[in-house]
């Protein structure tokens, strides 16, 4: 193949057609309460692992409706389930009990692991 | 509230015959006025007898309208007229009707409500260009029993809704919020939801502006009971594919990714516009017209419901964007107001 010195980047689009959102509607049924999410950031502002890991249950409740799946476990493996995102939630979200349920679902943790 | 006495027959030009003016006409009849509702169409009611529920509690619309009407039989109703000309005759008005009439009224009350915004001004929404595309109007009249071929015996398994067409847009004339259109898209979302149980619904929207009481409510509903998805960011453009489907390009902006989503139907939904028709009699008269076209009140916090000019009123949604209970608000605070000043004369 001939080389002209640049390659092309894979799109960044999401298309909504194809995303498979199996796992998010899986932790629906677990967890009623992943949907009435509203974006603010307050759990990802208050985060302790977010500045050395970029974990944010925003970003991994987005990600989950996007078909951003390997980003989603980078990030769940940076929680250290201290549980501060569930006091600041303004829906009142249990984002804890959410993220525990969602490391069942993806087989992640001890439990997982068994 | 002591009832007008002396001026018994004193007559209060109301133009306009939607819920604004007839909830007018109501009040001032209990006060002992003669009020005339000068209507341009065939019937009284205006958009909110076009709709079909009112959020939040999704009362039918027709029960207001109903209850409005028969409650102003008393007042003279005059139907497809129009006001060619308006002047001031020592402290009264004279308005110069289309049956050849002129009517002589001590105060008059603009009740010319708005127009909904024509979202065919927005091409790349794609109204009036590709099929699956209809407005809130359109579809407050398909769930009205009005037929639509966009809908009917139509396999509908993926709905989106656009916020803010026409609203919010400078570039298409009109800077304001038009303040209804976020619980109304919800709202009609959770009728979709409940007439197609099994689709997937999207609404793109700017911001949600959920400022009335229950509509938060509404909101988390949506999302919890119905799972309609939210996604925060404009739809920039939208096509069609060879399916007959329509495609939507918006920014996620949410998750800071470009996202396109194919759907079976479109629903733009189209804001409140200023009344245009009603420029020139504010001109005739020297009324004050704001810059987003909208009549000027004297007062946008203390007198929202007066002119410039003694003896004219305005009620609803001709000095901007209002809800239903906010337009009734108002015209009863215009009929008292009314009465302060012709009590005065």
């Amino acid at each position: 193949m001939m080389e002209f010195g640049f390659s092309l980047s894979p799109s960044s689009a999401v298309d909504l057609d194809k995303v498979d959102t199996s796992r998010f509607d899986r932790l629906v049924e677990m967890e009623p309460q992943a949907r009435i999410c509203i974006g603010c950031g307050s759990c990802s502002a208050t985060c302790t692992a977010e500045p050395y890991s970029g974990m944010s249950v925003r970003k991994v409740l987005l990600g989950l409706q996007r078909g951003r799946d390997a980003e989603v476990d980078r990030m769940l493996a940076a929680c250290m389930l201290c549980g501060k995102c569930t006091m600041v939630c303004p829906r009142g979200i249990n984002t804890r009990h959410l993220i525990l349920s969602l490391c069942r679902i993806s087989g992640k943790g001890k439990e997982g692991k068994a | 509230m002591k009832k007008n006495k002396n001026n018994a027959n004193q007559h209060v030009a109301i133009i306009g015959g939607g819920i604004a003016g007839l909830e007018a006409a109501r009040a001032l009849l209990g006060l002992g006025y003669r009020p005339v509702i000068i209507e341009k169409s065939d019937r009284t009611g205006g958009h909110v007898a076009d709709w079909h529920r009112l959020f939040p509690d999704m009362s039918p619309a027709k029960d207001i309208v109903e209850r409005l009407r028969r409650e102003t039989e008393g007042a003279r109703t005059l139907l497809q007229t129009e006001i060619y000309a308006a002047g001031r005759l020592g402290n009264d008005y004279t308005l110069t009707l289309s049956d050849g009439n002129t009517l002589r009224a001590g105060a008059v009350l603009f009740s010319t409500g708005f127009d909904l915004f024509e979202a065919a001004k927005k091409e790349e929404y794609g109204y009036g260009i590709y099929d699956q595309v209809m407005t809130n109007a359109d579809l407050e009249r398909w769930f009205n029993g009005g037929g639509d071929k966009r809908l009917d015996g139509k396999e509908i398994r993926r709905i989106g809704f656009v916020h803010c067409v026409g609203s919010r847009d400078v570039k298409a004339g009109n800077a304001q919020c038009s303040k209804v259109c976020c619980i109304t898209a919800i709202k009609q979302a959770i009728e979709m939801k409940e007439k197609f149980p099994d689709a997937e619904i999207w609404c793109f929207y700017m911001d949600l502006r959920l400022f009335g009481k229950k509509y938060e409510d509404f909101y988390i509903g949506a999302q919890r009971d119905y799972g309609i998805h939210f996604i925060r960011g404009r739809v920039s453009e939208v096509s069609e594919n060879i399916e007959g489907r329509v495609i939507v390009k918006a920014e996620d902006t949410l998750a800071g990714k470009p996202v396109k989503v194919s759907l079976d139907v479109l629903v733009l939904m189209s804001g409140m516009v200023c009344n245009r028709q009603v420029h020139g009699l504010a001109c005739q008269l020297s009324l004050g017209v704001d810059e987003d076209g909208f009549l000027k009140s004297r007062d946008n916090i203390a007198s929202i419901t007066e002119s410039d000019n003694r003896g004219i009123f305005y009620a609803g949604a001709v000095t901007g964007p209002k809800t239903v209970p906010e337009t009734l608000a108002e015209a009863r605070s215009a009929a008292l107001s009314i009465h302060a000043y012709l009590s005065a004369q």
